[in-house]
């Protein structure tokens, strides 16, 4: 298993909340156009290291990274990057829907805006872009003046999908996406997350083993920190090589 | 994506700083407004300290004129007043915060609950104008007689109850305070008494004990920090009250008697009364520095009762 | 038996006195309500709104002055005190939440929500009419403005602290900086609660008599100079109310209908307001 086009490499990389050493060592390269799931029972690190991606930790000041992680090789813990200029190149979605408290049309032009300029009729194409790359926009086309927080749970987390794709980024982190939804929900969201990877490198996070055999390319298995097993989806969850990723996969553990 | 590398130099950078400065400057204007106001009262009152010192205190003294000024009075009145105060409406609330959160229907809480807020929110002005114009002649006609007939024959606390039946005095100022700050403390204790843990309580009604015990045994003790920060709350707003106070107390500086039936002085009805035509010069500086006690005692007591109230919450915390 | 008898007859005893405490509070409540009825109502009328405050011992006149200077102290009081409120709110919130300034912060402003209003009157006193000289409607609006800022702080802060906090990652993650997150994403979530700190405050400072004592005065005519004393209701309230003459009583209870019914008002504005955010 040889990861030739590699977007995302981890290099010896370690995460500290305060004093707890919260992840161990990682070293793993993640392909372009490609998802990538972490999997791995609660507190073992999974979304800790998705957080990291996007630097979500600067937000606190007890929390540090060290090692590499580089991005096109570029290393992203470097003090000179930009994390706004980041993470409009690293969206996110997360566990629960988070529209933002204005209409339809703003909560997708909101990132665009931060970013871009566009004249109004360019800022109206790429709201339709976004709300139909995310599925949303035959539901929705009609009541773009209508608060984003009217819609259903699954369509609000469609809303944050396309939200995250206006403005354009390379890669979409996914922080258990569907944990708080509905079956039909989820399976909507899982059919858009495998048209995404035709334009954007995906990373999600999912307690659900069954989704991430379901949709992912790769899969990481992660306890307590670190990664115990890293490979291609269909040989991890068929034939692992770690007698710790069986027992966590065919449920005799987690 | 117009931007190719990782690194800006946005101009929204700066932006960002600007916000974040100015809201910081706000939060630390708030911290100098109080030391601002010490420092400024302070200043003031510099010429009175100076004149008269610690015997400021102790002196009983009230001649402008003379340029003669002791706080002893002003002081004595607000300390009576909210210790009158306290006395009626720290049982009254406890009642009340008993009822909202044990006895009272669930339907009812809530309009109660709100009933006893809004009380708190009538301006001060109205209770005053109201205990001047409406509470002192019925209190003095009625209340005043009936507490001279029963509680004024007893040796020692009679002479509290002694003297003409004016209405306006000390002990009407003390009601009209208490009603004023019954929904304050009240209101205290019906947030603390809902954060006991339901666990802490359905384990006392569990071992049989009636509703009372398991206030006065569990709820009250597991809430004690926070019923007394409650308490001194009330206490707080009760000494730096004003127009509650000023309306009915009497305004008097001749205080020759132990009873609360007398008129007398507080230091906010000494202000409110005297400060606007004050004399330049000592008499303004004496008035200041009644303002500056006020202050200081006030702040003492806040803190203690914030410093409890703050204690119960981090209880809370590590509790739940 | 005879013991539980006796704790069954306490518990009782207990309870009927919870039960006289409720109605003892309510009791007041209902009688200064009434009075404030019935003596203010009949004191309405068109006069009241068009004339100006009468002199000593005339039996005519209103309190069109005393309202005018009073909504434009109180609206000046809260558009100075508001923005300020508003942002030091942010920061303890938003910034302060793990720094010392912020607790201390949080702290102070707590004592200054409680301080006596009186002091603050002095205060103003202290550093602005006695340096400029004179008693003036400014120094008033400042007063009541400094009364409005720990109001504003301590709601805005416990409102935004509403805000989930996956809420400002998800702005963030989008890659806005800092005050855009602030301003166009967690003060907008918690615009309504926001609002009705400010309302609450409004309602505090429009029966606030004492800071106005030494700062804004009175005035006994018109006048909508800013550097001159301004006539106002709750001082108008206090003067006519201490007098002998029956028309100013009257007066006084008209003005205090006023204010009782607007403070109220805005109160059960501000709590339906908020209610029915929260149920959104």
């Amino acid at each position: 298993m040889e990861i030739t086009d590699a977007q995302i490499e981890f290099k010896d990389f370690n995460f500290y909340y305060g004093k707890f050493h919260a992840l161990k060592h990682i070293n793993f390269k993640m392909a372009r156009h490609k998802c990538t799931a972490f999997i791995g029972p609660s507190g073992c690190g999974k979304s800790t290291l998705l957080r990291t991606i996007n630097r979500m930790y600067d937000l606190y000041p007890e929390q540090r990274a060290e090692g590499q992680l580089l991005f096109d090789g570029r290393n992203l813990l470097a003090s000179e990057i930009d994390v706004s200029v980041l993470r409009a190149k690293i969206g996110m979605v997360f566990q629960k829907p988070t529209p933002f408290p204005m209409s339809i049309y703003d909560n997708i032009a909101f990132g665009v805006k931060l970013h871009e300029r566009l004249s109004s009729s360019d800022m109206d194409e790429r709201v339709e872009w976004a709300l139909r790359k995310a599925a949303l926009w035959d539901e929705v086309k009609d009541k773009l003046k209508q608060s984003g927080m009217s819609l259903s749970g699954g369509q609000q987390q469609r809303l944050c999908i396309a939200r995250g794709i206006a403005v354009k980024p390379e890669v979409i982190l996914l922080d258990e996406p569907t944990s708080a939804l509905d079956p039909i929900s989820t399976a909507r969201i899982e059919e858009l997350i495998d048209e995404l990877k035709a334009e954007f490198t995906i990373v999600i996070v999912t307690h659900n083993m069954q989704q991430a055999a379901r949709i992912s390319d790769y899969t990481a298995y992660m306890y307590l920190g670190e990664m115990v097993e890293f490979g291609v989806t269909d040989e991890l969850f068929v034939k692992p090589k770690k007698k710790e990723t069986e027992d966590y996969i065919t449920g005799r553990f987690g | 994506m117009q931007t190719t590398g990782f690194t800006s130099s946005a101009s929204s950078k700066l932006g960002d700083r600007l916000f974040g400065g100015l809201a910081k400057s706000f939060a630390w204007l708030t911290l100098i407004l109080l030391a601002g106001i010490i420092i400024a009262l302070v200043y003031a009152s510099w010429p009175s300290i100076q004149a008269f010192g610690i015997g400021f205190l102790f002196s009983d003294a009230w001649n402008p004129p003379m340029e003669d000024f002791g706080g002893l009075i002003p002081i004595y009145g607000t300390i009576v007043t909210s210790v009158i105060a306290l006395l009626i409406a720290v049982p009254v609330s406890f009642g009340i915060a008993l009822f909202l959160t044990e006895l009272s229907p669930a339907w009812l809480r809530r309009p109660l609950g709100t009933a006893i807020e809004l009380l708190a929110a009538i301006p001060s002005i109205v209770y005053g104008m109201w205990g001047l114009l409406v509470f002192s002649p019925i209190f003095a006609k009625y209340i005043q007689p009936a507490l001279q007939s029963s509680i004024g024959h007893v040796p020692v606390i009679g002479k509290l109850f002694a003297g003409a039946p004016l209405g306006i005095g000390l002990l009407c100022a003390g009601i009209i305070l208490a009603i004023m700050i019954i929904p304050y403390v009240a209101s205290v204790m019906r947030d603390v008494f809902e954060v006991t843990p339901p666990m802490l309580k359905e384990s006392a009604y569990g071992v049989g004990c009636t509703t009372w015990e398991v206030m006065w045994g569990a709820v009250l003790p597991y809430t004690k920090n926070g019923v007394i920060g409650g308490v001194m709350l009330g206490l707080g707003r009760a000494l730096g009250e004003t127009m509650a106070v000023t309306f009915v107390i009497g305004n008097t500086n001749f205080l020759d008697s132990a009873s609360l039936f007398a008129p007398g002085n507080s230091i906010t009805s000494a202000l409110a009364n005297e400060f606007a035509e004050a004399d330049p010069g000592l008499h303004t500086a004496a008035l200041m520095e009644l303002g500056l006690i006020l202050f200081v005692i006030t702040l003492i007591v806040l803190v203690v009762s914030k410093l409890l109230l703050l204690q119960l919450a981090k209880g809370e915390g590590t509790k739940s | 038996m005879n013991l539980l008898a006796r704790r069954k007859l306490t518990n009782q005893v207990a309870l009927t006195l919870s039960l006289s405490a409720m109605a003892f509070g309510l009791f007041w409540l209902a009688w200064i309500l009434w009075t404030v009825l019935d003596l203010g109502l009949s004191g309405l009328s068109a006069s009241l709104f068009t004339e100006m405050t009468p002199p000593p011992g005339a039996d005519t006149g209103g309190l069109a002055n005393a309202i005018v200077g009073s909504l434009i102290m109180v609206v000046l009081a809260t558009l100075l005190g508001t923005p300020v409120g508003i942002l030091a709110g942010v920061y303890l919130a938003e910034y302060g939440r793990h720094h010392r300034l912020g607790a201390v912060t949080r702290f102070i402003n707590d004592l200054l929500l409680s301080a006596p209003s009186i002091v603050i009157g002095l205060f103003v006193y202290a550093v602005v009419v006695a340096q400029t000289g004179k008693f003036s409607a400014w120094s008033g609006v400042i007063a009541l403005a400094l009364i409005v800022l720990p109001v504003v702080v301590r709601t805005t802060e416990n409102m935004l602290q509403l805000i989930p906090n996956t809420l400002r990652e998800a702005a963030f993650a989008l890659g806005a900086p800092k005050s855009v997150v602030i301003s166009k994403v967690t003060l907008r979530a918690a615009r309504a609660g926001v609002l009705t700190g400010v309302l609450l405050a409004v309602a505090r400072i429009a029966g606030e008599t004492a800071p106005l004592l030494f700062t804004a005065l009175s005035n006994q005519f018109w006048s909508l100079n800013l550097n001159e004393p301004m006539a106002n209701l709750p001082v108008t309230i206090f003067k006519f109310a201490m007098s002998p003459f029956t028309n100013w009583q009257e007066l006084a209870w008209a003005g205090v209908f006023l204010i009782t019914m607007g403070v109220l008002l805005l109160n059960i504005v501000a709590r339906v307001f908020l209610r029915a955010e929260k149920i959104n």
